[in-house]
């Protein structure tokens, strides 16, 4: 198989994942019981009429997908012009809706929020993998002995761990000495420059290492095990023969092909890590997308959860596509053929 | 039947299996024997003195109490309930799905294995918790919700595991014998198949149920456990709101600990059970989180559907 199909082929199941997402995504917000113009307007003197107009301006009077009867006349556009087009093309100009409680621009408070999120799952992503690939290195090159199995037993143990726990233990643990809560010290504005800068970093120490030790132990595993894999390879032996120390070996033929289980897990795990950036968020009341997640939860503002979902599912759909043509890199048996 | 025999006499003398057995056993036992064990009944009403609430422990409290002047020893042991109900139900559920789908992509392949194959590779890169979240927010909060949430929201795994398994076993001769002499479809994947992916499905079925119980807890802390029962995450969410500034200790850290010590039971037996069944998977579930054959193969699930298809 050619390399340019491998990569169409995946844009267009990226793609076809998006559409299924957008669809759910407005269906599952329709289905929801109650008339939305009282969950909006919550006047109990609105009058009937005032609530048509509503309905009229809200586009809630339209078909939610298309209306049948006017595409049994031939007239596709004016079918097609439904509540489902309008969402659409409302998410093509940006427009995610308008908060139930805060009553902001729903993108606007995403865009404001996403690159803390960004910067404590890069860091803690970053971390994981340094230190898995580290540890995993070890316990492979140095098997059977207690270094071994501390790692192996602490991998074991972290993995029934959940984070929103283990983040918990830290911040009792630390309280006193770090900061266990929020962005910023209350008062520091931006302006501060340097002084702001550096107590954000503060406050994200606790939650990056939390999500990073619970990500830990997967590369950890995933890299001891290609490494044994590989150090059983005759060619190993070979290499061993030609005179090449351990360190070039490990380094030439061991990390070069733990390279690609690494991508896998790497790409398998960011669905787990958004899901940990909310627990992890919610633990530091850390303001970056999965804190919001569990607020619009807790206080129903159903435009916002939309919102979140919508951008945690495309980031996690994108980060996957991009595996997959960093795979394509990698993997000589994607270009082979 | 007598397949699993011999699997229990292996089973028996591994160490780590049995700790992990008897990890798992202390729980559900104090789980059924909750009622007759627990020193209070977290239902009951009781009449509280402001020096009650989150008391440390005590003669009386062993592990102090809650902020509402409750027994913390007494919800720990029902909240045992919650989380096996939820891990045993929903994980049922979702290795029967995820056999169901993977006997059946396997064995038949084509148009309805491929058709089943994608929907597993679209719900694998939507993140769970998130979309968890959203069905239990739109749909309300109850234990019966999480568990179908979760259980269908976790066989992907399952169908991937038995499918690479399926590919392999119709194969093999005794396959094609009973083939040649005219055994239905239906016979052969469920007398001739299914027995041969049993013991790596018992082991995947272990390994999810704390994939559950973990699913179960992380919904409870955020806020949308069943208000009705008392689990785990539901204490932890608690203790986290309220008990936290007073550093209730003896509130925060058993429903935690208790977690860790069921999963990590289940996981002992999991991994001891996939070492047994399957002595040639080097790389065994514990090395992927949503515990899953794509790895089991060294391939990626793309280059491992290519050279089935050919």
């Amino acid at each position: 198989m050619q390399r340019s199909d491998y990569l169409i082929r995946k844009v267009f199941f990226a793609l076809a994942t998006l559409v299924v997402v957008i669809v759910f995504n407005f269906f599952l917000f329709r289905i929801l019981p109650g008339d939305p113009i009282k969950a909006i307007v919550r006047s109990p003197r609105l009058t009937r009429a005032a609530r048509e107009r509503l309905r009229v301006d809200f586009g809630l009077d339209k078909p939610v997908f298309f209306d049948g009867e006017r595409l049994r006349q031939g007239d596709v556009a004016g079918a097609l012009d439904s509540q489902f087009t309008a969402y659409v093309r409302a998410l093509l100009h940006g427009n995610l809706g308008i908060s139930f409680r805060s009553r902001r621009d729903v993108a606007e408070v995403l865009a404001e929020r996403v690159w803390r999120t960004v910067v404590l799952v890069a860091g803690a992503e970053t971390l994981a993998l340094v230190f898995g690939m580290a540890l995993g290195l070890a316990s492979a090159w140095r098997r059977g002995t207690r270094l071994e199995t501390t790692i192996l037993l602490w991998a074991l143990f972290s993995w029934g761990l959940p984070n929103f726990f283990l983040g918990i233990i830290l911040l009792i643990l630390a309280r006193g000495h770090l900061p266990v809560g929020g962005m910023v010290v209350p008062g520091l504005k931006p302006e501060a420059g340097w002084t702001y800068w550096a107590d954000v970093g503060r406050h994200l120490i606790l939650p990056t290492i939390t999500m990073a030790i619970v990500y830990t132990s997967s590369y950890v595993l995933i890299m001891r095990s290609s490494v044994v894999e590989v150090l059983s390879e005759d060619y190993i032996l070979t290499a061993k023969a030609k005179g090449l120390s351990t360190f070039q070996i490990l380094r030439d033929h061991a990390l070069k092909n733990a390279m690609l289980p690494m991508v896998t897990m790497v790409a398998l795990n960011l669905g787990y890590t958004v899901g940990g950036a909310i627990q992890v968020e919610t633990v530091f009341s850390w303001p970056g997308i999965g804190r919001l997640m569990y607020d619009a939860v807790m206080k129903r503002d159903y435009p916002v959860l939309q919102g979140t979902f919508l951008l945690l599912a495309v980031s996690v759909i994108a980060a996957n596509l991009l595996a997959d043509i960093l795979y394509s890199v990698l993997d000589p048996r994607v270009k082979a053929q | 039947m007598e397949q699993l025999k011999e699997i229990w006499r292996t089973f028996r003398h591994r160490p780590m299996g049995m700790v992990g057995a008897l990890m798992l056993f202390s729980v559900v036992f104090v789980a059924i024997l909750a009622p007759w064990l627990a020193p209070y009944d977290p239902k009951e009403r009781i009449d509280v003195e402001p020096g009650d609430l989150l008391a440390p422990p005590d003669a009386e409290h062993l592990l102090g109490r809650d902020d509402a002047g409750k027994d913390v020893l007494s919800q720990l042991m029902y909240g045992a309930r919650v989380s096996l109900t939820v891990g045993f139900v929903a994980s049922f559920m979702s290795v029967f799905i995820g056999t169901t789908v993977g006997l059946v992509a396997g064995y038949f392949g084509g148009r309805i294995g491929n058709a089943l194959m994608r929907l597993v590779d679209f719900l694998l890169v939507i993140p769970d918790l998130p979309l968890m979240l959203v069905f239990i927010t739109m749909w309300g909060r109850g234990l019966w919700k999480i568990i179908l949430v979760i259980g269908l929201l976790g066989w992907t795994s399952t169908a991937r595991l038995v499918r690479s398994q399926v590919l392999s076993i119709k194969e093999r001769q005794f396959i094609l014998r009973a083939r040649a002499i005219g055994a239905g479809r239906l016979r052969i994947i469920t007398r001739h198949i299914f027995p041969q992916v049993l013991p790596l499905i018992l082991a995947d079925a272990v390994l999810s149920i704390s994939g559950a119980i973990i699913a179960e807890s992380s919904l409870s802390f955020l806020g949308l456990g069943d208000p009705m029962l008392i689990s785990w995450g539901m204490m932890l969410n608690f203790a986290f709101e309220r008990a936290i500034s007073r550093m209730a200790w003896w509130f925060l850290l058993p429903p935690g600990l208790a977690i860790v010590w069921v999963s990590v039971g289940l996981i002992m037996i999991g991994n001891t059970l996939e070492e047994i069944v399957n002595p040639r998977l080097k790389t065994h579930h514990l090395f992927d989180p949503r515990h899953m054959g794509a790895l089991v193969t060294g391939m990626p699930p793309e280059a491992e559907a290519e050279v089935a298809a050919q």
